[in-house]
C-alpha cells in the first residue's frame, strides 16, 4: 500500500526525523489559508501515488496566500498518470543548500534491509542508479541489531563534509530504519533529504511503501488508505478477497492461483488477444468469490468474453461451477463465457455446469483459443 | 532417489487441529507420508484422526516422535514464530504453507533458520512432493505420477499445470518443489537444481519462474556453469504491467528488471529450452531427453 507524502511526512515527524511545516488541503480556500497561517513562499504540491509530480505541473511554486490559492485550485482535480488529485500538500518554500538521497528498501537479494543513500538527491533513485551508479552507496544491515550508530555515520560522511551535518544525517538515518520496523514498510525514502543555509539538515519529501502482509496487524497504518485514490473495482475486488488488476484488453480472465493467472494472461496474448485483466480468486474455495469476480469482470465494458481457468487444489471445481450458476441468476453476463476446470471435484462441477446449459473444457490451449475466437469475432 | 523427502521423512504438522492443517494433515496420511505427529499449544495429549499424538509444543514433538521435517498451517500473524520454534527443535527441513507473512518477519526469520542449518522451504509455497513416496504440504498427489522429471516452481496452480501434462503424456516425477511466491524464501532455484542435479533418478529438470527480482538470472548462470542435466524452463507473467503486483508478493516488475522478457533471455543463453506455453513442456523435454 503507498503512502501519500503528507502521511509518509507524518510518520517521519512521529519518529522524530526534522521535517519542515506543512499541511494538507482539499480545497483551494484552505490551501490559501495555510499559505497565509505560513507567510511568505510556500509550495503546494499534488498528493498522488505517482511520481513525476513535478513535470505532470502538480507542483507549483507560489508567492502569497492568493497565490497559493490559485496554485491550488489549479492542481486540485488535475489527472496525473491516470489519478486525479483530491489533496494538495501546502509548505512553506524551503532554501535548499544541497539535496541528497536516504532510502531503506528491504532486498530481495540479501534478504536484509538495505539502507541506500546518496549525494545526488531531488531526482528519481533509478534514473542515479542508470546513470552514476558510483553515487550510490548500500548497506545491508544486520535486523538483530538494527543501524550501527559508526555505519550510519560512515554513510552521513558520505554525504556531508561537516561532521554536524553527517551526524545530523546519521541520526535521520537511524531514525528512518527505526519507522521501516514501526511502521512495517517495505521501503521508505527521503528524496531530497536537504541541508539549508543556516547548516541544518531536514526530510523535505518522503515516500513510504507498506507491505500489504502488514495491514492485518496494524490497523492505525491500514486506516491511512485513500480508497479516492485507487480504481474502485481494484478496491471492490479487495473487499471480496480477490486480486485484481486492470488491463487494456477485451478477455476477461477469472483463474486461481497467480502463477497460472500470469500464465493465462499470457496464453491469451499468444493465441492473438488480449487480456482485460489480472484476476485470482485465490485458494478457497466459495462460490460467493466467484461471484463477486463476475460481477467485477463484467463491470468492465470492454470486456467480450468471460475465460474462466481453473485448476482444483484446494480450490474445489464445483464451488466454483456453483458459483458460476449463482452468478447467473442475480445478473445477466452479457457476454459469452468460456469454462476450463479440472482437478479436485472436476466431474461434480461438469454435472453442475452441463445441468445448467454451460460447456466445461478440460484443456487450457483449447479454451484460450476459444475465447480468443470469441472476443476477435473470429473462427476458433 | 527424490530431494529433501521420501519414504525416511517423518512429518509434523504444525496447526495441525486448524481448518487447513487437519484438511491437509488427512490428504497426506491418505498419500502415505508417515505423519508422526501434531502440534497445537492447549491441545498437547490429544490424538488426531485417534491416531497421531499432538502436543503443545515443537521440542516435545520431535523428541517424543524423532520426527525429522515439519510442515506450517498456522495463520500468517504467528508464522514467523512457527519457523522459529521449528529452527530451534532441531528440525532438518521446515515447510512454510502460509501465505502472507510480513517480510520484516522473515527478515529475522531467516538469517535464524539458516544458522540452525535447517532448510525452510517457502513461505506461502505449496510444499513438496516425491510422488510414491511422500507428500508434505498440499500439492494434490492424484495428479503426480513417479518418475525421473525435477520440478521447481515459485507457483502453485501453474505447478500442477505442468505436472499435469507431464503425467498424462508418460513423464512421471522424482520430486516436484514449490518454493514459493514470496519475494523472501528459504530455498531458492539454484538449491534445488544443484539437489536435482546430484539425484541419480532425476534426468532431467522443468523449472517455472515469474516476474520480479533476479533468481532466474542467477539460477541461469548456475546452471551454465555446473549442470549437465537438461533443463526446461518457463516464466510467467510476460503480458504483466511493471510496477504492479501480480497476486504474489514477489511476482513484481520494478523498473526495467524482473521482466519475463529478460528473464527468458537469460535462461535461453544459458543452453535452457525456454517454453512459450505450459503445453510446450512435453515437446521441449523430448527434444532434451
Amino acid at each position: 500500500m503507498n503512502l501519500h507524502e503528507y502521511q509518509a511526512r507524518d510518520i517521519l515527524r512521529r519518529h522524530g526525523v526534522p521535517v519542515p511545516a506543512g499541511d494538507v488541503a482539499s480545497t483551494p480556500a484552505v490551501a490559501r489559508a495555510i499559505a497565509e497561517r505560513f507567510g511568505g513562499k510556500v509550495v503546494v504540491k499534488a498528493q498522488v501515488h505517482a511520481g513525476g509530480r513535478g513535470k505532470a505541473g502538480g507542483v507549483k511554486l507560489a508567492d502569497g496566500a492568493d497565490a497559493a490559492k490559485a496554485a491550488a485550485s489549479a492542481i486540485l482535480g488535475m489527472t496525473i498518470k491516470g489519478l486525479t488529485v483530491q489533496k494538495v500538500l501546502v509548505a512553506p518554500a524551503a532554501e535548499i543548500a544541497s539535496e541528497s538521497y536516504v532510502g531503506v528498501i528491504v532486498d530481495r537479494a540479501s534478504q536484509r534491509p538495505v539502507l541506500m543513500v546518496s549525494p545526488a538527491g531531488g531526482i528519481d533513485i533509478e534514473e542515479v542508479a542508470a546513470k552514476t551508479p558510483e553515487k550510490i552507496h548500500r548497506l545491508a544491515i544486520d535486523p538483530r541489531y538494527g543501524l550501527l550508530q559508526h555505519q550510519a555515520l560512515a554513510l552521513g560522511f558520505r554525504l556531508f563534509g561537516d561532521v554536524k551535518q553527517a551526524r545530523a544525517a546519521a541520526d535521520i538515518m537511524q531514525k528512518l530504519y527505526g519507522a521501516v520496523y514501526a511502521v512495517g514498510a517495505s521501503l521508505a525514502e527521503i528524496n531530497p533529504l536537504v541541508s539549508t543555509p543556516d547548516g541544518s539538515v531536514q526530510a523535505l519529501d518522503a515516500k513510504i511503501v507498506i507491505d500489504d502482509n502488514e495491514l492485518e496487524r496494524r490497523p492505525e497504518i491500514a486506516a491511512l488508505r485513500d480508497v479516492s485514490a485507487e480504481a474502485p473495482e481494484e478496491v471492490a475486488a479487495r473487499e471480496a478477497g480477490l486480486t485484481f488488476i486492470k488491463l487494456d484488453g477485451n478477455v476477461g480472465c477469472c483463474v486461481n492461483g497467480a502463477g497460472l493467472a500470469m500464465a493465462t494472461m499470457d496464453l491469451v496474448k499468444y493465441y492473438g488477444g488480449e487480456p482485460a485483466n489480472f484476476l485470482d480468486i485465490g485458494g478457497s474455495s466459495n462460490p460467493q468469490k466467484v461471484v463477486s469476480a463476475l460481477r467485477i469482470i463484467t463491470a468492465d465494458p470492454r470486456v467480450r468474453v468471460i475465460l474462466f481457468n481453473i485448476f482444483g487444489g484446494i480450490t474445489r471445481a464445483d464451488d466454483v461451477a456453483n458459483g458460476i450458476v449463482q452468478a447467473t441468476r442475480e445478473f445477466a453476463l452479457k457476454v459469452p463465457i468460456v469454462i476450463r476446470l479440472i482437478g479436485t471435484n472436476e466431474q461434480l462441477a461438469v454435472d453442475i455446469l452441463t445441468k445448467a446449459g454451460f460447456a466445461a473444457l478440460t484443456d487450457m490451449d483449447e479454451a484460450v483459443k476459444q475465447a480468443v475466437a470469441k472476443a476477435t469475432g473470429k473462427a476458433a | 532417489m527424490s530431494i529433501f523427502i521420501d519414504q525416511s521423512t517423518r512429518l509434523l504438522v504444525q496447526g495441525i487441529t486448524g481448518r487447513d492443517g487437519s484438511f491437509h494433515a488427512k490428504q497426506m496420511m491418505a498419500y502415505g507420508t508417515k505423519v508422526v505427529a501434531g502440534v497445537t499449544p492447549g491441545k498437547g495429549g490429544q490424538r488426531f484422526e485417534n491416531a497421531v499424538p499432538v502436543f503443545n509444543t515443537v521440542a516435545e514433538a520431535v523428541h517424543e516422535t524423532k520426527a525429522n521435517t515439519t510442515v506450517i498451517y498456522v495463520p500468517a500473524a504467528v508464522a514467523a514464530s512457527a519457523i522459529f520454534e521449528a529452527a530451534d527443535s532441531g528440525i532438518e527441513l521446515i515447510v512454510c504453507i502460509t501465505e502472507g507473512i510480513p517480510m520484516l518477519d522473515m527478515t529475522r526469520a531467516l538469517p535464524y533458520v539458516h544458522e540452525r542449518a535447517a532448510r525452510l522451504i517457502g513461505p506461502n509455497c505449496p510444499g513438496l512432493i516425491s510422488p510414491g513416496k511422500s507428500k508434505v504440504g498440499i500439492i494434490p498427489g492424484n495428479i503426480c505420477q513417479p518418475g525421473k522429471i525435477g520440478i521447481v516452481s515459485r507457483s502453485g496452480t501453474l505447478t500442477y499445470e505442468i505436472i499435469h501434462q507431464l503425467s498424462t503424456q508418460g513423464f512421471g516425477q522424482s520430486t516436484c518443489v514449490g518454493i514459493g511466491g514470496d519475494p523472501l524464501i528459504g530455498t531458492n532455484f539454484i538449491h534445488c537444481l544443484s539437489a536435482f542435479e546430484t539425484d541419480p533418478e532425476t534426468a532431467a529438470v522443468v523449472m517455472i519462474g515469474e516476474i520480479g527480482g533476479t533468481d532466474e538470472q542467477l539460477a541461469a548462470e548456475f546452471i551454465k556453469e555446473n549442470m549437465k542435466k537438461p533443463i526446461v524452463g518457463f516464466i510467467a507473467g510476460q503480458t504483466a504491467p511493471p510496477g504492479r503486483r501480480m497476486g504474489h508478493a514477489g511476482a513484481i516488475i520494478s523498473g526495467s528488471s524482473g521482466t519475463a522478457a529478460e528473464k527468458m533471455a537469460a535462461l535461453q543463453r544459458a543452453g535452457i529450452s525456454v517454453m512459450k506455453r505450459p503445453a510446450d513442456v512435453v515437446p521441449l523435454l523430448k527434444e532434451r531427453l
